[in-house]
């Protein structure tokens, strides 16, 4: 990184100097292929000799048995649950991203702060004000925006881990079965990506082709980084 | 900034840095309202339990960064507005908080996060219609903390500031620090201030005052007793003109 950006006031406690890694972010809804891609990506990578490191979405110790127990049923209100997962976000960037990033790994990011904007703000949320609470986030080298279609969404979900009570926004939607509601509730969740596109500089990766086929875009998209990076 | 009251109820606010005696003071003026008969609604700051496993682990294993601490007192203040504070202004109560955003703002500013992100993390609470600010002297509340508690916790302390390897010191340099940021905001938030260093009774003589100012205009909800009384009397009211018909 030429220098380290964030969104808003980042972390004025810490000092930081100029961090060696890049940042990979790849983003997208339930059932796009996130994690297949990275995968893919990982070992693409490190097969070229580069040294990546991996991270997920709710992977925060400190704050793991407040999600689980939110999740078995005990809600968290909107705001609540909003700022949970930022607290989450925030212990993961500061204790797993930026150190490898000093480290001088290429940091792949299995989604980022955009992912919990999109769900806070169809749950009611600011869309400003949830801006703002993330203006702590360093700014990705690139985000990879994986889109698909949502009937090509729906197939994979069949055929691979089946329906999920909280990919459907069954929590929040009135519909009587989970197909409906999650079909709703995805649509809702991209066109939240589709507002975010140009405010954030997302690289749109077409998920609707083969697994192969999009990783061959996503190995051409993140090629430019690459050079910076051996420079 | 914060949003203006625009429920029937009222929410009054204590601040101060620790040993200001603040907790003392809510907690006569609770009693005070509630043996008047008043529907009066009482929160505190850290309390709420969903939140509560999360913190105790983070102080526990001293894992929070001042960005982490930050979120997740907010989480708890979200959580108590949510599920408790805004429901009970809403149905006319008073409610009397020990501590509001008023603590994370000093705290969190003084730990070293950027105030204007600190203070959106809470722009959607409402302005308190009073703020009771206890104001004592660094050395009084230093002295009234060391002399009557346990060994200082560790956040509790400002430990993970590094300002000093001592307890005791380290606690006094942060709450030098969040005195600083009070100050800054006794305009900003218009605190009324109290002269935390007086008697007990004649602060609370004070309080009462302006708390009585505060409720000048409050037209929320009776109390059970009441409402009941109230309404019996419409009953009775409703048979005698019945009989008159007759």
């Amino acid at each position: 990184m030429a220098e380290n950006n964030y969104y808003g006031s980042g972390f004025p406690y810490r000092k930081d100097k100029k961090l060696p890694g890049k940042l990979i972010v790849v983003e997208g809804t339930d059932g796009v292929g996130r994690s297949t891609q990275i995968d893919l990506l990982k070992k693409s990578l490190e097969k070229n000799g580069f040294a990546v490191s991996d991270t997920g979405l709710r992977r925060s110790k400190l704050t793991q048995s407040g999600l689980e127990q939110a999740k078995r049923g005990n809600t968290l209100s909107p705001l609540t649950n909003s700022l949970f997962y930022a607290t989450d976000f925030a212990d993961r960037l500061e204790n797993q991203i930026i150190p490898a990033l000093r480290a001088g790994f290429i940091v792949l990011s299995d989604r980022y702060f955009y992912s919990i904007i999109a769900r806070d703000v169809v749950r009611g949320i600011d869309p400003a004000w949830a801006r703002k609470v993330y203006g702590f986030a360093l700014i990705p080298d690139i985000i990879l925006y994986l889109k698909a279609d949502i009937d090509t969404l729906i197939t994979r979900i069949v055929h691979g881990r089946g329906f999920d009570y909280w990919e459907a926004g069954m929590d929040i939607l009135k519909e009587d079965n989970m197909y409906d509601s999650f079909k709703k509730y995805q649509e809702y969740m991209i066109d939240q990506f589709s507002l975010m596109t140009k405010e954030f500089n997302f690289e749109v990766i077409d998920a609707n082709l083969s697994i192969m086929r999009t990783h061959q875009e996503i190995m051409q998209r993140i090629q430019p980084i690459l050079d910076e990076y051996i420079k | 900034m914060l949003k203006p009251n625009s429920s029937l109820g009222k929410l009054i606010v204590v601040e101060g840095i620790d040993g200001s005696g603040k907790s003392t003071q809510i907690d006569l003026i609770y009693k005070w309202l509630s043996e008047k008969g008043k529907s009066v609604y009482f929160s505190e700051w850290n309390s709420s339990p969903l939140v509560k496993n999360t913190t105790k682990e983070g102080k526990k294993s001293k894992a929070f960064t001042p960005t982490t601490f930050s979120l997740i007192q907010a989480a708890d203040f979200a959580d108590r507005w949510e599920n408790e504070i805004l429901p009970m202004l809403k149905a006319g109560v008073i409610v009397l908080a020990d501590r509001y955003a008023f603590t994370g703002f000093a705290r969190d500013v003084a730990r070293g996060v950027d105030p204007d992100w600190v203070r959106n993390l809470y722009s959607f609470a409402y302005q308190p219609d009073l703020v009771l600010y206890f104001k004592v002297p660094l050395e009084v509340a230093v002295e009234r903390i060391t002399s009557g508690r346990t060994k200082l916790k560790y956040y509790e302390a400002g430990m993970d500031l590094k300002l000093s390897d001592k307890r005791t010191t380290s606690f006094e340099l942060f709450q030098e620090k969040i005195l600083k940021e009070y100050k800054n905001m006794s305009d900003e938030y218009n605190f009324s201030v109290i002269d935390a260093t007086r008697p007990v009774h004649k602060q609370q003589k004070e309080v009462r005052k302006l708390v009585e100012s505060a409720l000048k205009n409050w037209r929320g909800l009776p109390s059970p007793d009441y409402s009941a009384r109230n309404y019996a009397r419409r009953q009775s009211n409703k048979k005698e003109n019945k009989s008159k018909e007759k």
